[in-house]
């Protein structure tokens, strides 16, 4: 897994700019035209500070673009980082191979558990293959065969959740989207094995929440979550939104982990490298992988009755309202 | 997708409405087209219903029994213009909320209703609804019943209540799931328009699933299609398109509706090794 934040983001334009000049001292320094031993030693010394005021300041909309990052480690980067003798299995046995979900069985600290996840391409062609992490049904139909089976054989679920949406077209419609995501959350609400989903990348709706019903939900620092995405949400709001009221519409979506977090919906922030996962995202797969094993070990500990009445509960439990006697007008 | 405004609006006079179907535009009597349960007698039209003209066409006359009418809606993302748009509605409507449950019976079988109002906001799911449809499949659950659910939800999760309202599309399925685990019937009816998070959650988990005719059914609307790679046209976001493709099934038209459910109920009261107390 080789990871460089090649792919700047706008907000990342004086780290750029100073990481050229470093990269120009380094190239010189190798040259040995001079010592520049002292200016390289300052530069790199601007760059932390940078990068470290960025990230103190993150706003909503630049965890949306950290969150679409092209080079963000995706599922199948942390299944290789992660987890051992990974085998996957394809199809759903119903109509075909959706590949913008990957699963199958695999070792986590030497406990076989089975994993599932969407999974973005990387390459242009891939990105293709994968529809750009966008699911048919065929991808949720995957994930119930092999959580079924996980049930079946003992194997807790490890589920990456990272979706810009699930698929809208007619192929999608045809074959029922809509059911296939409706019959993933209600299997995933009673599975008798323990669950831990990791919000990664991009929750986006009911794509996310089709494969984002478990014991435990972690989200990375800066992962989203959202019922729609910030640019559909600024079209309902505005017409012919400009880039910044879809920014502003980021904002009020309340989608970063820290709200997601203070909303009840999910469990843990799991904190990434300075900057974003892609900037180290060996190191990302390794705080990931504590993790999901602590997860795991407490999870393991409750008989499956208990596991699946406080799973129950628990999404019984999200949503904010009161209770509160009003007349009904007219009534 | 824009709320057509209720029919009422359109006459003043209460004597006489305009079929809605653009291509029909036919002017009928109101009496009428009460006694024809709101269907065009020209084209067959099927006209939207609120959640009330739902529960007297749907249920045993007078069984209706409300419940968990004390659920209030809260701005929990501070979304600015949203207590407005919610007394806009309230106001509009006589209703709190876009869902209103209860107990009923149906051809004498007890049974629990809950319904959505395709003029609350669209019958969009918030925390509220959610937590509603939620409690009529427990009820349905606790009593030992079947349960029937009224889909006239064309927005989906509710926008305004961000992740919250994807939530509820967990906990309506999680809530279903222990419906079927218990061995009870769950009936959904799709009605105009049935769409999103409400259609990819508790609408498409009947164990059996009827839809009115001509109604809007699918997963993503139209205008969230639009800019996408390629169309989608209206016709795959239709009942009849979902029923030829197998994800309902039986289209009724709105006169039959109610002797099919007291059919279906009353083949699941009839099951040998039911589980529950007899009628």
């Amino acid at each position: 897994m080789k990871y460089s934040a090649s792919r700047w983001l706008p907000f990342e334009e004086e780290v750029r700019r100073l990481q050229e000049e470093l990269d120009e001292a380094l190239r010189k320094q190798s040259e040995a035209e001079a010592d520049h031993g002292e200016r390289i030693a300052a530069l790199q010394g601007q760059i932390e500070r940078e990068r470290r005021k960025i990230a103190d300041g993150l706003t909503p909309w630049q965890k949306v673009l950290i969150a679409r990052h092209p080079n963000r480690p995706y599922t199948l980067d942390y299944v290789a980082h992660i987890f051992d003798e990974f085998v996957e299995l394809h199809g759903d046995r119903r109509y075909g191979d959706d590949r913008s979900l990957v699963g199958g069985p695999a070792l986590l600290g030497g406990k076989a558990v089975m994993v599932i996840g969407h999974q973005k391409g990387r390459t242009t062609k891939e990105r293709q293959e994968r529809n750009f992490g966008s699911s048919n049904p065929e991808a949720y139909r995957k994930a119930q065969r092999l959580t079924e089976m996980a049930e079946r054989l003992g194997m807790p679920v490890i589920s990456f959740v990272d979706t810009p949406a699930a698929q809208c077209l007619f192929e999608a419609e045809a074959r029922g989207i809509s059911e296939a995501i409706a019959a993933t959350q209600l299997l995933m609400s009673g599975l008798r094995i323990p669950v831990i989903v990791a919000v990664t990348g991009e929750g986006g709706s009911g794509g996310a929440i089709g494969i984002g019903v478990g014991d435990r939900v972690l989200m990375l620092e800066h992962a989203i979550y959202s019922v729609i995405p910030p640019e559909g949400f600024a079209a309902i709001l505005y017409k012919n939104a400009a880039p910044e009221q879809v920014q502003t519409a980021a904002a009020l979506l309340k989608l970063t982990a820290q709200d997601a977090l203070d909303l009840g919906v999910i469990d843990r922030i799991i904190e990434e490298p300075l900057g974003g996962a892609h900037y180290d995202g060996v190191a990302m797969a390794a705080t990931l992988k504590k993790v999901l094993c602590e997860e795991l070990h407490e999870l393991l500990e409750l008989p499956p009755d208990e596991l699946v009445d406080l799973r129950y509960a628990k999404f019984r439990g999200m949503g904010k309202y009161t209770v509160r006697s009003v007349e009904r007008a007219g009534a | 997708m824009t709320a057509r405004p209720d029919w009422r609006a359109r006459v003043p006079d209460g004597m006489w409405a305009k079929c809605e179907n653009p291509s029909c535009a036919q002017l009928l009597y109101v009496k009428e087209l009460e006694r024809n349960l709101m269907v065009c007698g020209q084209c067959g039209y099927h006209f939207r219903l609120t959640a009330r003209q739902r529960v007297k066409i749907t249920a045993d006359a007078d069984s209706f029994e409300e419940t968990d009418t004390d659920l209030v809606t809260l701005n929990p993302l501070d979304m600015e213009g949203y207590d407005q748009k919610l007394a806009r509605h309230r106001a509009k409507t006589g209703e709190t909320e876009a869902a209103i449950v209860g107990r009923a019976t149906v051809a004498g079988y007890p049974i629990t209703l809950g319904i959505t109002d395709p003029f609350f906001t669209v019958g969009s799911m918030g925390s509220v609804v959610g937590e509603k449809i939620a409690r009529c499949v427990e009820h349905a659950n606790e009593m030992r019943c079947p349960c029937i659910l009224i889909s006239g939800s064309g927005a989906g999760a509710r926008m305004e209540e961000g992740i919250l309202s994807l939530m509820q599309m967990a906990k309506t399925s999680a809530a279903i799931g222990r419906l079927r685990a218990a061995g009870q019937l769950c009936i959904t009816i799709l009605t105009d328009p049935t769409m999103a998070g409400v259609y990819a959650s508790w609408a498409s988990l009947g164990d059996v699933i009827l839809a009115e005719p001509g109604a809007m059914v699918g997963f993503a609307g139209q205008r969230v299609v639009k800019g996408t790679r390629s169309g989608l046209g209206a016709e795959a976001q239709s009942s009849e398109f979902q029923h030829e493709h197998g994800m309902v099934d039986r289209i009724i038209p709105r006169g039959d509706m109610r002797p099919t459910l007291e059919r279906l109920v009353a083949l699941a009261y009839a099951a040998p090794l039911r589980r529950g107390a007899a009628p």
